[in-house]
């Protein structure tokens, strides 16, 4: 009983604490709005918003409310984040394997990129690719070409727009590829253990992934047109690319800073993740006759993912919060659009701070959820 | 422990209406924000980043602008020298939470006094320092001369969380043109990303477009366009719920521009002293009471004139002699062909 006691009371008091504190400030901030005569609601987020924004994935214009301008902004939060994530990672493993690399250049190549991009803040980088670098790009009119029919100006990134007919068709062939494949790979493994013969599932898999949308073409269900870039000109001086797709240089600037510098960091994690795995596992694969590719597919990295995965988190989760330095350049993410200029114009400080921060704690438990589901899955189990 | 809850509850409510008890006596007395101020001996003030003209600070420091000249004449009223100013630098975003959250006491930072901002979120507009319009900036190369000649596609760099972004929505669609506006936080990094020619046009207010001009690498390779897209009245703001720092800070504004009204000058305040004019007596505290109103002292009209000057002496100071817009415009007096016109101060 005593003892039970002593184990609840500092939990009980710890409570009170926080209630106590939450309490206080929730009655504090209701006091001072009242004294100053603001009043408190999201009634405001059906309001017409009346302000445009520069980039949006969905159709947005400043006649629709402000529940779809925080919509706009956190799709472009999630955007630059996935983007990011994906090339960081891709970066991040190519310099992790690299600097464990038997070669001295590239071994020093990599330590030196990693030395060099995770001791610079992140902000001066997104400042130096969006003003130094991106803003050394031509203007439109004196641009050449890059790969043909894209344009890479300081004014945006302009790619030809794809205009398709039937997507939908293409999307079911796309999934109908897909489950061919699992029954393959099945197959291929039934085979595997019952005759000891190998199917090249890679192969047939890439084939299949594009036999059946190149069928759907062929047949005519789905079409596509190409609309590229054309100069248009809006003033003596003044040109963009109309028709096609145009990528502002806000976006390439902050995907590009936030992946070089957070792969420096996932190419540690990557690093780490193969030294820890005792060299004669690969030692033994060897000696059972597995090639190198096999040793590191098969052996080693099953083995590495469980210590990469869990610090790997973490650097997505960084990445996914250090996008709202997107402020400072122009990219209207969350912060820019919803605790930016929709704060300033309905002046709901405290109600659109706290629906950004739920938001963010709502992206980064996402990921977190999704991440310790791999781990999960890849974690040895024992049976 | 429901228990416990419930004695915690009793406890923080009565703690909450002590408090606002307290805080209720004190505002009908005397200026609960007068009295901080006399307490801490400064006036918080709250100006931009940087818009010369308005509020600029120099490599030492020191603050010089229009606005900046309203909070001196506020610290020389209630404080009795138009030195002790404590400037806080805000953008844009920033300076109305700055205000209503109580980090600063007057936000004198060419703000536009809008309908929505004066009755929604908790500000006071006490009155209007510089009558402004919005306008255009263009290279001079493009050969646009007027707003009608933008077209569709048309990039415009411009603040975050102003009514500029605002009106430029609505100017362009009653054109039917379809634009791409780049809002930056910061007004430098908007001039730098128009002198970098990300955009087209540069939009703000027209006195902050001729006041950036002169941080671009060429200034003579832009202009301003003739057309002004909307009214923009610039004036300091207060917080709402302390109408005696209210009337104290129009009243610091109001006294300025009367004063050039009468011809009352910083160097002459003493000896108008002795004017027949019982308005100009009573402006420089030789008649009336008007101080006792706000719980300050006969002089505090005399220290404004005398230590900040009165507006058209800081105007000049500021925005005519810097180059910025030596024609007063609609900045001038009512009697001499402006809109200026404050209530006389008796």
């Amino acid at each position: 009983m005593n003892h039970k006691i002593k184990s609840i009371i500092p939990q009980l008091l710890t409570l009170l604490f926080v209630v106590a504190v939450i309490g206080f400030f929730t009655i504090n901030a209701q006091l001072n709005m009242e004294e100053r005569g603001i009043d408190f609601g999201y009634g405001f987020l059906n309001q017409e918003s009346s302000f445009d924004v520069q980039f949006s994935l969905i159709e947005y214009d400043g006649s629709h409310s402000y529940a779809k301008a925080y919509l706009v902004g956190l799709l472009n939060t999630i955007l630059v984040s996935v983007l990011g994530i994906i090339f960081c990672t891709i970066i991040g493993v190519i310099i992790g394997i690299a600097r464990l690399s038997p070669n001295y250049l590239i071994r020093n190549t990599a330590a030196w990129y990693v030395e060099f991009f995770r001791n610079v803040p992140l902000l001066l980088q997104i400042f130096f690719w969006y003003y130094a670098a991106l803003r050394a790009l031509p203007l439109p009119e004196n641009t050449e070409p890059l790969f043909g029919v894209t344009y890479l100006t300081v004014k945006g990134y302009y790619i030809p727009r794809l205009i398709w007919e039937n997507f939908d068709i293409l999307i079911y062939s796309i999934l109908a590829a897909i489950i061919s494949i699992v029954f393959i790979r099945n197959y291929a493994r039934k085979l595997q253990e019952e005759k000891g013969q190998q199917l090249p599932v890679l192969l047939i898999s890439v084939g299949l992934l594009l036999v059946f949308p190149a069928i759907t073409f062929v047949t005519g269900m789905v079409q596509l047109e190409v609309a590229l870039p054309v100069l248009k000109q809006l003033s003596k001086t003044s040109f963009i690319y109309a028709e096609g797709l145009s990528i502002p240089p806000e976006l390439l600037a902050l995907v590009l800073a936030l992946s070089l510098y957070t792969a420096t960091f996932v190419a540690e994690c990557v690093r780490a993740g193969i030294q820890g795995i005792s060299k004669g596992q690969k030692e033994a694969a060897a000696s059972v006759g597995l090639t190198p590719n096999q040793i590191l597919k098969l052996v080693i990295m099953p083995q590495a993912l469980r210590i990469i995965i869990p610090p790997t988190t973490n650097q997505y989760l960084n990445l996914t919060k250090n996008s709202s330095l997107a402020a400072a350049i122009a990219y209207p993410d969350l912060v820019l659009v919803f605790a930016g200029t929709a704060l300033m114009q309905t002046g709901r400080a405290i109600e659109i701070v706290s629906i950004t921060m739920l938001t963010y704690l709502t992206l980064s438990l996402s990921i977190s959820v999704l991440m310790n589901w791999y781990n999960k899955k890849i974690a040895i189990k024992e049976k | 422990m429901l228990r416990t809850l419930k004695t915690l509850m009793y406890l923080l409510t009565s703690i909450a209406l002590l408090v606002s008890f307290e805080t209720g006596a004190f505002a009908a007395k005397k200026s609960k924000t007068l009295k901080k101020t006399q307490k801490m001996g400064f006036v918080r003030c709250g100006v931009s980043q940087g818009l010369p003209g308005f509020s600029n600070a120099d490599a030492s420091g020191n603050w010089t602008g229009v606005d900046v000249d309203l909070c001196r004449a506020v610290a020389a009223a209630t404080l009795g020298d138009s030195g002790k100013v404590k400037f806080f630098p805000l953008s844009a975003k920033e300076r109305f939470t700055a205000l209503t959250s109580g980090e600063i006491d007057v936000l004198s930072r060419n703000t536009t006094w809008t309908l929505s901002r004066d009755a929604d979120i908790g500000l006071t507009f006490v009155g209007v320092n510089f009558y402004d319009g919005q306008g255009f900036m263009v290279r001079k190369s493009s050969g646009i001369t007027s707003v009608n000649q933008f077209k569709a596609g048309v990039s415009a760099c411009t603040n975050l969380g102003t009514t500029t972004e605002l009106n430029m929505r609505d100017f362009f669609n009653s054109k039917g043109i379809k634009y791409e506006p780049v809002t930056f936080e910061k007004a430098d990094e908007v001039v730098a990303a128009y002198d970098a020619g990300r955009c087209d046009t540069y939009t703000t207010d027209k006195s902050g477009l001729a006041a950036q001009r002169i941080k671009l690498s060429k200034p003579n390779d832009h202009i301003v366009l003739p057309e002004t897209i909307s009214k923009e009245p610039l004036g300091p703001v207060v917080r709402q719920g302390d109408p005696v720092w209210e009337d104290i800070v129009r009243w610091s504004l109001n006294v300025m521009i009367e004063a050039e009204e009468y011809g009352i000058t910083s160097a002459n305040a003493d000896s108008m002293k002795s004017s027949e004019n019982p308005a100009v007596k009573r402006l420089v505290g030789a008649e009336g009471e008007l101080g006792a109103a706000f719980g300050l002292d006969n002089d505090w009209s005399l220290r404004i004139i005398k230590q900040v000057g009165n507006y058209g002496e800081s105007y000049k100071r500021n925005i005519a002699d810097t180059g910025i817009l030596p024609d007063r415009g609609p900045n001038q007096l009512w009697t001499k062909g402006g809109i200026l016109y404050v209530p006389p101060a008796r």
